[in-house]
């Protein structure tokens, strides 16, 4: 699937929030690991799910720049 | 409920980006069709997106949590039965007539196929009930924010007034539909985890099922009767008042949902708009149903307690506030506030383009340049978010709003898919025919409501009432609208090519590959949703 509209690409911006968000959210996570309160179930969720948040982010921001760089 | 410095960090990044986003898209708005359509350039997959997540708003995701711990998936009826199938219809049989027509409104489009008084009637109607739904959204958000987080309800309200003012004043519906695309991936991934944790601490669907009343984990089990399941309702009320006429008269009538796909950047972009919409919109029960079920079998009762009575609304929140540590409560509290902007985004923009085009172009200011309806249309932006505040306002004097949007709705967007069923269908209908029958439709709903009020006729549950008033609207609209149309004289066929069925050439997809036709398409998503009505059954 292409870009979207020619004059912003969606996934630029929808791209660099994930990614950032992902980012803050994993080094929280890694940073307070020990701490069994932000700990549900066992599970350093900050960590993990910042890191799918990070991904998914920066999966989008690949999509744009190749769908800009097919464009020149 | 407590918020940590993290938390606010990341509500603040996402109010930055939305905020950003609209002065990027500034520069792009040079005419009204800019404005109010996004010039019709968008693509499918963003259309789609932000057609379903103009539906996906906050009041529904907590609402359908909600129903979930009281009804269980009996509340999937709302998606499988009750949105999926109009979706399909919308997406194959009526985009050909919004899009193919070049109209620029829902009401627009009544004005082409029928005459003055069905547009005005119906563009009326719309900006009074979408300022009213914006109000009423706002108002919940304030509500929701001040019982989870004791923050208080003018700031809440004034302040997300002001963010969403800012970006659908600077990039009209491109703005919004972006936001909308954000929210959406916002929401999913915001509340995914919940509903995993959720079922690892219950312990999977069996152990679920054990911990919750009988009945919870079916669709279509109990509905012989309507005494036989907790929703009070039976299988014809669900099919024909919801299936039917409720759900088609919103998905396929709606100008708010309707205005994303006639933004796509052409004809099988608009069909494939709802199409695309409708996957994730089926499997949205197990994200926010699911979830208000887990959070019933595990919470302890007295967590959903507010002065000594039950309260379902509090589903989602508890659960929010047993799982997330900081951080993740952070997103998912931003998750809630995407969507209630949105929500109230998506009402602005769809109030801004009918008042601007149907009401202001077509009985104030006739002739004016494009810029002037540009700048009209920016200033009824004002106009539309100022109104939305006073409506918030009046819905504090409102206890229940759900009942009060359900209300509302079941008056003006009931009767009105027979209308459009008939115009769009039928080439004899005439605009007599649909003004009256319109207009008895909305007076049938009304009539049945205080009939219901008054005790005169009495259902087994308010939703019942809600689902047979909808089936009387429709059905008095439908019938008076033809034999109104068969004693009054028709247009000429000449002026309703591109209007009706039976006067328009097909659209043919031959060009595209097979997987990427809207037909396709349909079929994919109607065989999915049988699929998941037969494993929840």
């Amino acid at each position: 699937m292409s870009g979207t509209n020619s004059e912003l690409d969606i996934r630029w911006p929808i791209g660099l929030l994930f990614a950032l968000m992902g980012a803050l959210l994993a080094a929280y996570g890694a940073l307070h690991s020990g701490d069994a309160g932000l700990r549900p179930l066992g599970v350093n969720l900050n960590l993990w799910w910042g890191l799918v948040l990070l991904v998914f982010g920066v999966w989008l921001l690949w999509g744009a720049q190749r769908a800009s760089r097919r464009e020149q | 409920m407590q918020l940590r410095w993290i938390d606010y960090l990341i509500i603040a990044l996402y109010c930055a980006f939305v905020l950003g986003v609209g002065f990027t898209l500034k520069k792009f708005m040079r005419t009204s069709l800019d404005f109010f359509l996004s010039g019709r350039r968008i693509a499918a997959w963003v259309t789609g997106l932000a057609f379903i997540s103009a539906n996906l708003g906050a009041l529904e995701v907590m609402g359908m949590a909600a129903s979930g711990a009281k009804y269980g998936m009996l509340t999937s009826h709302f998606y499988w039965v009750g949105a999926i199938p109009a979706m399909i219809f919308v997406g194959l049989f009526m985009m050909p007539f919004y899009y193919g027509s070049r109209v620029r409104s829902v009401p627009e489009y009544l004005r082409l196929r029928f005459d003055e008084k069905t547009r005005a009637f119906n563009a009326l109607t719309f900006a009074v009930m979408t300022v009213l739904a914006s109000g009423i959204n706002m108002y919940a958000m304030a509500i929701v924010f001040k019982l989870m987080l004791g923050w208080s309800i003018h700031a809440t309200i004034l302040l997300s007034a002001a963010v969403v003012l800012i970006y659908t004043f600077l990039g009209g519906l491109t703005s919004s539909i972006y936001n909308e695309v954000l929210q959406f991936f916002l929401i999913v991934l915001g509340i995914l985890p919940l509903a995993v944790l959720g079922m690892v601490e219950a312990g999977g669907w069996e152990q679920l099922a054990a911990r919750l009343p009988e009945g919870f984990m079916h669709t279509w089990r109990n509905l012989g009767q309507a005494s036989h399941n907790p929703m009070g309702v039976e299988w014809f009320g669900v099919v024909a008042g919801l299936g039917f006429v409720l759900s088609f008269g919103y998905w396929c009538t709606d100008f708010l949902v309707v205005q994303r796909a006639m933004a796509a950047r052409d004809m099988a972009a608009a069909q494939k708009t709802p199409l695309i919409a409708a996957f994730p919109k089926m499997f949205i029960p197990f994200l926010v149903i699911v979830p208000g079920m887990i959070a019933w079998a595990i919470l302890p009762r007295e967590q959903f307690l507010v002065d000594g009575q039950v309260q379902h609304n509090l589903a989602l929140p508890l659960l929010l506030a047993h799982y997330y540590p900081p951080g993740m409560l952070g997103v998912g509290i931003t998750a809630l506030l995407a969507s209630f902007m949105s929500g109230m985004a998506g009402n602005v923009t769809a109030f801004n383009t009918v008042w601007t085009y149907d009401i202001y172009q077509s009985y104030i200011r006739r002739q004016a340049a494009d810029s002037h309806y540009f700048t009209m249309g920016r200033i009824a932006t004002v106009g539309g978010v100022a109104l939305s505040i006073g409506a918030a306002y009046l819905a504090l004097q409102f206890s229940n709003i759900m009942d009060y949007l359900q209300l509302i709705f079941s008056f003006v967007n009931a009767p009105l898919f027979g209308t459009f069923l008939l115009g769009m269908f039928w080439k004899r209908a005439t605009p007599n025919g649909a003004f009256w029958g319109l207009a008895s439709g909305t007076a049938a709903a009304a009539i049945h409501y205080v009939a219901t009020q008054r005790g005169w006729i009495t259902y087994p549950s308010e939703m019942a009432a809600n689902f047979h008033g909808a089936i009387y609207a429709w059905t008095t609209c439908f019938v008076l609208t033809i034999l109104i149309s068969l004693m009054t004289r028709p247009r000429a066929d000449a002026e309703l090519v591109g209007l009706v069925y039976s006067l328009t050439e097909k659209p043919s997809y031959r060009r595209l590959p097979w997987l990427n036709r809207p037909a396709t398409l349909a079929v994919l998503v109607a065989l999915l949703t049988i699929l998941l009505n037969w494993v929840y059954r």
